[in-house]
């Protein structure tokens, strides 16, 4: 089967990292050859979540803030659907923050691409919650006055089985971690650094660069303890990678029927099967 | 005949367990019964209460004036005492010696002796049943339902105590019954269950709560999955990726936690996406009255959502009503790719009501999904235009070569993001367009009473049955008022209301709000002009002598 992800225009500027994100993404669903019509992205409202209209795959662009609530949704309607939701900083850690505490701890089969430019994109470059404490913006004039989201020691704190970094300008890297986390049985979270050419000047490709390293080949990501350790590094050294790993129960399998039965959206409806449940009330 | 008792008491004294014998005893001895709750926000403590009634008719309302008051504690006395019928008993525990015409009982001495103070609410139901002369043998079927093992046998010794308290007074003829009894919640979550909904998700607030738990209690056996979601924010746009996937979804809530739902209402607008919603009611602002009843979201749900988009919403009538309205909501949901919402009211969530057993063959499912679609494009147009302005839709991963996509931008057929002029003045009236067929569906209010009535009652939801009772009694006594009560509330319906109120002399609005909120409605799309207004916001459900004093009060002018 061929898994052509047709692609169509986009509204980024040049030079912005979603495209390299874009393209890792495509890349990655073609080579694990989920057939577009098998593929589901979630977004939310944002730069990053414009997704699912410059990529062939089914799509659901919903509100801001609220790109995990129909992901799982959607999975748990039809668990043969590949669902991924992506979005940006803002929209997943800010607006929609009580929604992805909740989605670590439901473990629904889902792989989540935070699109983390450390800014607001769409809206023209107010702080977002993982913007750095102090850096200026077009709304914070004498610098941000709250802390940084820590968003991989959230998740691992959490509960989350599966947490990763990639990095918009190591695309190579970032197919891989989109495979792994796709494939992976279980709420995989994977933050992706992206540059915002426009809206921020301090986290720039080359701030970036100058930052990540990959993992080291014997680090052991089944270890939360270094997974915490890692989750927290985020000076002049940042690491990207698989930063923990390890098999939990998924959410589905905790209902028989859907662990065992076909898809719930294929449950031929029959409003007489609910008769008996009227005797209750004899 | 027509008897009512009311029993009262503290919050977790057991007067639900009274109730619940009581109402099952009586229904299955072949008479109707209602039971009317009231609650206070407490799990502990406070004052409760609740009525029997019960008749050889049906019985749509409760009571104002009681027959018996049986009190488990000795304030339920002072609370209703003004309540009791002339020649009515008041059966009180000896405990609270109060007065030489009460039948006191030694309840508790008894309890005592058996070893267990929790099985006071059996003793006192084995008085009551004796005094009405309910046949000890139903009784005993509806212990074995109630409680089990070592309990049971408890149970069974307290009503056999109980039973040799008291005289029969009143002798309740054992009749064949074939009714069921359900409360609105309970029959709505049925409606659901039997149009096949798959997934629930919601938040618990009362009054919405029991629909989901009683999902919940099902959801093995029928495979629906039920799921406590974080907030109301994230039920909803769950439900809608659910819809989008092909279940059938529902959510619901009171007022406070639909207020959190409208961004995502809105959004089922422009996503089309297929969903119900139930609103609960119960009186605000804010936290308001939290176990009480009101009709005053009425304005807020029908607007409910930034934009303008078309949705349907219906006010539930009664437990009947709730049940077939809902599995009908799902249907107008997906035959029109629209959000539909169930308001009701606690009154309604809560009441006890015998009535006919549901025709569940009756239930019809039209899911409007094309499986088969071939399409006028490469693409497929999530949002083609039509004539009808319901695009053909096609489940996402049913298909191959075919991707769904939705969006909550303006976009255009294909579902990409489009802000031109042309596709923005196409797709507003592309869904716009859809609520001309649904108003073809509109179902116009019950009519009740005379014919073309000089006196027009007009309601909306719960008030049901106290119309009913009272346009009937009224009827009896010659008066030519009659009703109007509506089920189908938005899109609203206009036929019967400017035929009927043309004619008549008065037309007056019942609810249960302050500002009339039904009355400007009419006024709104009718021009007709309200008379008087028979208002009631104390978060008590008004009954049928309520109606019935009022409409005299505003006759003798
Ligand atoms: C309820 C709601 N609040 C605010 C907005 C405005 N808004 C849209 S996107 C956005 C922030 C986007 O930032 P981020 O999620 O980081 O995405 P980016 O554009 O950076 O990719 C905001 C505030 C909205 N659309 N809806
Ligand atoms: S504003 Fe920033 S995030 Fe948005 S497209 Fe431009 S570069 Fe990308
Ligand atoms: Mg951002």
């Amino acid at each position: 089967m061929t898994c052509e992800y047709n692609l169509y225009d986009p509204s980024w500027c040049p030079g912005c990292g979603n495209y390299m994100i874009r393209k890792a993404l495509k890349q990655a669903l073609e080579e694990l050859e989920i057939p577009p019509h098998m593929a589901v992205i979630v977004t939310g409202i944002g730069q990053a979540a414009k997704m699912p209209h410059y990529i062939g795959a089914n799509g659901f662009n919903g509100l801001h803030g609220r790109a995990l609530p129909p992901a799982i949704g959607i999975k748990l309607s039809n668990k043969e659907l590949t669902v991924i939701a992506e979005s940006g900083d803002g929209d997943t850690y800010g607006e929609g923050g009580n929604h992805f505490i909740h989605t670590i701890r439901r473990n629904v089969n889902i792989a989540h691409f935070v699109h983390d430019n450390q800014i607001y994109g769409l809206t023209k470059g107010q702080g977002s919650p993982t913007t750095a404490m102090g850096q200026v913006t077009t709304l914070q004039f004498d610098g941000v006055k709250v802390e940084p989201v820590k968003p991989l020691a959230l998740s691992l704190t959490m509960g989350a089985g599966f947490v990763a970094r990639g990095f918009s300008g190591d695309i190579p890297q970032l197919v891989e971690l989109m495979k792994e986390a796709i494939q992976y049985k279980g709420y995989a979270h994977l933050d992706i650094f992206q540059p915002c050419v426009v809206w921020n000047k301090v986290n720039t490709f080359q701030w970036y660069k100058d930052r990540v390293y990959k993992l080291p080949d014997d680090y052991d990501y089944t270890d939360f303890n270094a997974a915490y350790e890692k989750s927290l590094e985020f000076g002049d050294k940042i690491p990207t990678g698989i930063l923990y790993k390890v098999e939990k129960e998924i959410y589905e399998d905790r209902f028989q029927f859907i662990k065992e039965g076909p898809p719930l959206v294929d449950a031929v409806l029959n409003p007489m099967d609910a008769e008996k449940l009227m005797k209750d009330f004899y | 005949m027509d008897y009512t008792i009311l029993i009262g008491g503290a919050a977790g004294q057991g007067i639900e367990t009274v109730v619940l014998l009581l109402e099952k005893t009586i229904k299955r001895s072949g008479y109707h019964v209602f039971t009317y709750k009231n609650y206070m926000s407490m799990v502990r403590g406070g004052h409760n209460f609740m009525q029997v009634r019960f008749s050889d008719k049906p019985v749509t309302t409760y009571s104002t004036k009681v027959d018996m008051i049986f009190a488990m504690t000795a304030e339920t006395v002072d609370f209703h005492m003004g309540n009791l019928k002339e020649g009515g008993l008041v059966v009180l525990d000896e405990e609270y010696h109060r007065d030489r015409d009460f039948m006191h009982l030694p309840l508790q001495k008894i309890a005592k002796e058996i070893g267990n103070q929790k099985v006071v609410p059996t003793i006192g139901f084995g008085a009551i049943g004796k005094y009405f002369g309910l046949d000890p043998e139903v009784a005993m079927d509806t212990l074995e339902e109630a409680f089990k093992d070592k309990v049971l046998q408890l149970n069974i010794e307290a009503f056999k105590k109980g039973y040799e308290l008291t005289q029969t007074e009143i002798e309740l003829e054992k009749k064949r019954d074939d009714k069921i009894i359900i409360n609105g919640n309970q029959a709505l979550a049925l409606g659901a269950i039997a149009a096949g909904v798959k997934y629930y998700c919601g938040y618990p607030m009362t009054p919405s709560t029991s629909v989901m738990s009683y999902i919940s209690a099902k959801s093995k056996e029928m495979g629906i999955v039920v799921d406590q979601i974080e907030d109301e924010v994230g039920a909803l746009n769950m439900a809608l990726g659910a819809s989008y996937a092909g279940t059938r979804a529902m959510t619901g809530s009171s007022g406070g936690g639909f207020s959190l739902m409208t961004e995502a209402l809105s959004l089922s607008g422009i996503l089309e996406q297929p969903v119900v919603v139930v609103n609960a009611q119960r009186p605000g602002p804010a936290t308001g009255l939290s176990t009480r009843t009101e009709q005053a979201d009425l304005r807020f749900v029908i607007h409910a959502g930034h934009g303008e988009f078309p949705k349907m919403v219906i006010a539930l009538r009664n437990p009947e009503d709730a049940f077939y309205q809902t599995a009908r909501a799902f249907n107008l949901a997906e035959k029109y790719q629209i959000p539909v919402i169930i308001m009701t009211e606690e009154y309604l969530t809560d009441y006890m009501m015998t009535m006919n057993p549901f025709d569940f063959s009756k239930v019809e499912i039209v899911r409007n999904v094309e499986a088969n679609y071939e399409g006028t494009s490469e693409r497929y147009k999530r949002y083609e235009y039509t004539e009808t302005g319901v695009s053909p839709r096609i489940l996402p991963g049913k298909k191959e070569g075919v991707e769904v996509l939705v969006d909550s931008h303006e976009h255009n057929e294909y579902g990409n993001i489009d802000e031109s002029i042309e596709t923005r003045n196409s797709m507003m009236k592309k869904r716009m367009q859809k609520l001309e067929g649904l108003k073809k569906e509109l179902m116009e209010p019950d009519q009740i009473g005379a014919e073309n009535p000089e006196i027009l009652l007009v309601g909306f939801g719960a008030t049901h049955g106290a119309l009913l009772d009272a346009v009937t009694r009224l009827n009896d006594d010659g008066l030519s008022v009659g009703a109007l009560v509506y089920g189908d509330i938005w899109p609203f319906p206009t036929d019967m209301i400017n035929k009927l109120g043309r004619d008549a002399k008065k037309i007056i609005t019942v609810e249960q709000n302050m500002t009339g909120q039904l009355e400007s409605l009419i006024l709104e799309k009718t021009r007709l002009e309200i008379s008087h207004r028979i208002l009631k916001y104390d978060g008590r459900a008004i009954n049928g002598d309520e109606i019935i004093s009022n409409l005299k009060s505003i006759l003798e002018g």
